[in-house]
């Protein structure tokens, strides 16, 4: 029996199902996402099932909701809250960084914060500046929070059930390009967890951290470059907090080369912080400079051509491990 | 309604609790043995005395930086408070919070808050979790007039409405937000006209009045036990120590204006007022008197006795973790 494929979009909602169906404290706030089953098709079908007071169609008030779902998480329920473009979580950065971010420690562990906060990421289809962040490493830079970029179909069934069990607050981070990719998931829950990387393709010559979209483009880059003798190990980190750093350090043992390529903003990104701790523990087994691949740091322009010259690309990781590799 | 005796006592003691504790942390203050910010609740003992009457353990409250008394009124004993206030690991938050974090989530105290609003909307969250579970549970929230022309309070309000949420919004209308006039940054400064202008009860109450609070609260309170939806209630007041305990409390309000207030002191008004009906005497009140002062005595013995968190700790409960 060939193993099912499904898209990356209806794998997480088969995990949102199963938990609702599982949890009945589980409920989902946004806009759109009742009826209509979400911009993005994220709760197709839900409102039928499981009705309005689980799938809950907002005003556009971001701060209010996730206000709201901080007092929820306090008293008992998970909420969800789908944010359809992440671009729109910007409203709510106080309820999130001052209070769902420190409710857990400022009550001694004895209150929760199990809030799931979803949302699209990442340039892609015109959507131009204010619908086309990613902004993840704002959310790294705060303690308290869990940050979850899956990449397959498979990861992001398994990651989503993980993060419904969480009682720890969850930005789950679905990039726009990878929303209808298909692959194999099984037809049964399952979790993966937190904080551990998925190694996608064994190399000796170079490791590449990919984020997001830049893990199917790395791994496309790894033909061409294993024809030229460069052998590209691709590592996707799946959850960026907590990050999984001992894969990559193993890596990095064997292969002695680091890029880490992610369409998020360089300055105080991703890409830096693994880097400084690469640094701070894999000194030594380093032989050339930790490099990084970012998106350019400009808002995100509209026309097709200037959009294009924003995004990393297949080509640029390609460049880039090659420069490494002759170091 | 006819208050019965041993509730007019209740409301009393804990009124007298809120003061005498609010004096003992001043003086702490001013001591130097509370270290950071110190906001007194002198002056409007009557709003949460009156409100949490109405309230149990499983009812969920959510403060502002000025949430002493709202702790008090909720159950967390003086001596947790003031050891908070003092540090101390035996603190209702061991020492993570001070003044304007205040946690007890045993007997339904959800926090203060350094940040004005967000309480508003936790509170909605909270009514949003009882409806869905479908209990009489009530979640309240306790701001002042300082948060109404904040956008929490429409985004709040306007939810709790749509959805019938089991919330009671509390405005303690003090006419400053610290230090500004709440006439200098509202045109219209009628809180409950413009709460019920998103279709939720409201009334305006005297803050001052503790049986005037304790009224129009059964009513709300019942209201939203009862699947009816949310309402405010105003309660115009005022505080008569400073904004915070330290800072210059002059340029922007009258002292006419605090003594014509201070005139109108929510405990010495409440205690003539059942003396003269003769609903409780004097020796009743005397004798609550002396069992507060013992308490506060005691409370301060025990924060001072009690050890500073460990250093260890400090990075304890940042995460909760998957549950299995």
């Amino acid at each position: 029996m060939s193993e099912r494929e499904i898209s990356y979009t209806e794998a997480a909602r088969e995990a949102l199902t199963a938990a609702m169906e599982r949890d009945p404290t589980i409920f989902v706030l946004g806009e759109g996402i009742g009826e209509r089953g979400g911009n993005f098709n994220t709760t197709l079908g839900l409102y039928e099932r499981f009705g309005p007071r689980r799938l809950r169609d907002t005003p556009i008030c971001e701060r209010g909701f996730v206000g709201l779902c901080t007092g929820a998480a306090m008293t008992g329920t998970r909420p969800v809250v789908d944010f359809m473009f992440i671009d729109f979580i910007l409203d709510s950065v106080g309820e999130l960084t001052n209070q769902i971010a420190k409710i857990q420690y400022m009550s001694g562990g004895r209150l929760k914060m199990p809030v799931l906060l979803r949302g699209c990421v990442g340039i892609g289809g015109g959507a131009a500046t204010h619908h086309s962040g990613s902004y993840y490493p704002l959310f790294l830079n705060v303690p308290g929070f869990r940050v979850v970029v899956p990449t397959t179909p498979y990861d992001a069934k398994g990651l989503m059930s993980t993060a419904l069990r969480s009682d720890d607050p969850v930005l789950f981070l679905e990039h726009k390009s990878l929303l209808n990719v298909r692959g194999p998931v099984p037809e049964e829950e399952y979790q993966i967890p937190f904080g551990q990387a998925q190694v996608c393709r064994q190399g000796t010559t170079v490791t590449v951290v990919a984020i997001g979209p830049l893990v199917p483009k790395s791994l496309a880059a790894c033909d061409t470059l294993a024809a030229e003798g460069i052998s590209v190990e691709v590592i996707d980190p799946r959850t960026l907090a907590p990050l999984d750093l001992d894969t990559i350090l193993t890596s990095v043992r064997k292969t002695g080369r680091l890029l880490v390529a992610d369409e998020s903003f360089g300055p105080c990104g991703v890409g830096a912080e693994i880097a400084a701790q690469v640094m701070a523990q894999g000194f030594d087994d380093l032989a050339a400079p930790v490099r990084r691949l970012n998106g350019v740091h400009t808002p995100t322009p509209y026309s097709p051509p200037l959009e294009a010259a924003v995004v990393p690309s297949m080509d640029q990781v390609a460049a880039a491990v090659r420069d490494l590799a002759a170091e | 309604m006819t208050i019965p005796k041993d509730t007019l006592l209740s409301l009393y003691r804990t009124m007298v609790r809120i003061r005498r504790c609010e004096e003992q942390l001043a003086r702490s203050y001013a001591a130097g043995t509370i270290t950071g910010a110190c906001h007194t609740y002198v002056g409007e003992e009557a709003v949460a005395t009156g409100v949490c009457a109405h309230l149990r353990d499983d009812d969920a409250v959510f403060s502002t930086h000025r949430g002493h008394g709202h702790a008090l009124a909720k159950g967390v004993p003086p001596r947790e408070l003031v050891a908070e206030l003092f540090g101390r690991a035996t603190g209702c938050s061991g020492g993570r919070g001070g003044s304007m974090h205040l946690f007890s989530p045993e007997v339904g105290m959800m926090g203060t808050s350094g940040i004005v609003g967000p309480c508003i909307l936790q509170a909605t969250g909270a009514g949003y979790s009882f409806q869905l579970k479908e209990t009489d549970q009530v979640g309240v929230a306790f701001f002042g007039d300082g948060a109404v022309s904040n956008g929490a309070f429409h985004e709040g309000l306007n939810m709790a409405t749509i959805w019938d949420l089991p919330v009671l919004f509390v405005c303690e209308n003090n006419m400053y937000a610290t230090e500004v006039a709440f006439k200098d940054s509202a045109r219209n400064t009628d809180v409950a006209g413009r709460a019920a202008g998103y279709g939720l009860h409201a009334e305006a109450v005297d803050g001052n009045d503790v049986v005037a609070v304790y009224e129009a609260a059964s009513a709300a309170v019942a209201r939203a036990r009862q699947g009816g939806g949310p309402s405010l209630i105003e309660c115009r007041t005022y505080r008569t120590r400073p904004h915070a305990e330290g800072m210059r409390d002059g340029g922007y309000r009258s002292q006419q204006e605090i003594d014509s207030w201070k005139a109108r002191d929510p405990i010495t008004a409440f205690s003539r007022r059942v003396v003269d009906d003769g609903a409780v005497t004097a020796a009743d009140l005397q004798t609550i008197d002396d069992a507060i002062v013992a308490e506060i005595t005691e409370a301060v013995a025990f924060a001072t006795d009690s050890p500073w968190p460990d250093p260890a700790t400090v990075a304890d409960h940042i995460y909760g973790g998957v549950a299995s």
